[in-house]
């Protein structure tokens, strides 16, 4: 399958199911260039910055940049392409590498802070 | 199409905040129907293929390797109207899929080990891991019909728990119980944090 053919697109939906295998798409890469990390709660958003002459999207870039137009987390975006979360982790690793996309950390501390806690508290008990 | 809890919000997104939640526990013992009971999406599953570190300590031999390829990671998903999102992942807790769990655990408030009364056993893993890893968490009991019910003391002895582990008792089908089950959890959590900040403003002054 040529990835830069724009028809390619179609043959990769759902019902199709995988026509090739997942890491093929990203080349066989399994980590993000760059040393960016996409956390899986971590919100990611187009920057609405062009394509340079050096980067060519691929379609599944393409449509991973479509579902960034409003902020979605990386999990989200995961289940809605439908392909593996390490597969899309190195897709918005070069998206972000662009400087197509932003990430939005999650936090940066390895552990909730208490406002955190709170917030997540007082949403629970108004359920 | 699945809904994107930040499509009403500003595009910046800068006044979101994320959290989530770890539900682990044995196979069938009920982290997705857990998940299901209070998320506002039907639990989403997404495949991750079995990287060569799980691969190697999996019996791949013969015809069942092919069964061995992918796991499968259930999410589900509450929106607070102060534009916090907590998400709940429920992940398999064999020790071979731990890579996952590393990834899951960071920055996680904590976690709900679930346990069914007849396979005690199988939530093992899941203790020794979150214990290592210093990940807070709880012991939910997810009380089947027709199993044996056990006093949470008892639970306690048989999953060898330090006194300070809360246990509830909960039924993974019903909202209200699984609402519980979190609300105990990030009390415990909020009371561990500022426990051990009280220890460690003792220890540095």
């Amino acid at each position: 399958m040529n990835s830069r053919d724009g028809d390619a697109e179609r043959w990769l939906d759902r019902e199709a199911g995988p026509v090739v295998r997942p890491y093929a798409v990203t080349k066989g890469r399994t980590l993000p260039s760059g040393g960016a990390w996409f956390g899986l709660i971590d919100i990611v958003v187009q920057t609405g910055e062009r394509t340079s002459q050096d980067f060519r999207l691929g379609p599944e870039h393409r449509w991973i940049l479509s579902l960034c137009r409003r902020p979605i987390t990386v999990v989200d975006l995961t289940s809605e392409v439908d392909l593996p979360v390490g597969v899309v982790r190195v897709l918005l690793g070069d998206l972000s590498d662009a400087g197509m996309v932003r990430i939005i950390p999650a936090q940066e501390e390895p552990e909730p802070d208490q406002r955190l806690l709170r917030m997540v508290l007082d949403g629970l008990e108004s359920l | 199409m699945v809904l994107n809890p930040f499509d009403d919000g500003p595009v910046d997104g800068g006044m979101q905040s994320t959290a989530k939640i770890l539900v682990a526990g044995g196979f069938g013992v009920g982290k997705t129907t857990l998940v299901g009971s209070i998320s506002e999406i039907r639990p989403l599953r997404t495949e991750e293929p079995l990287s060569d570190r799980s691969v190697g300590v999996d019996d791949t031999h013969g015809v069942r390797a092919k069964s061995t390829t992918t796991v499968a990671m259930d999410f589900g998903r509450i929106s607070f109207p102060s534009k916090l999102v907590l998400y709940l992942f429920g992940t398999p807790g064999q020790e071979r899929f731990w890579f996952m769990w590393d990834d899951l655990a960071i920055g996680a408030v904590g976690a709900v080990v679930m346990a069914d009364t007849r396979r005690v056993a199988d939530c093992f893993a899941s203790i020794d891991y979150f214990e290592r890893n210093g990940t807070p968490f709880i012991i939910a009991v997810n009380c089947f019909d027709g199993a044996p019910r056990f006093e949470p003391h008892d639970i306690r002895i048989a999953l060898t728990l330090g006194p300070e582990v809360p246990i509830v008792l909960c039924d993974a089908r019903e909202r209200d119980s699984v609402k519980n089950v979190l609300v105990s959890l990030v009390r415990y959590v909020m009371s561990t944090r500022n426990r051990s900040r009280a220890t460690s403003a003792l220890n540095y002054p």
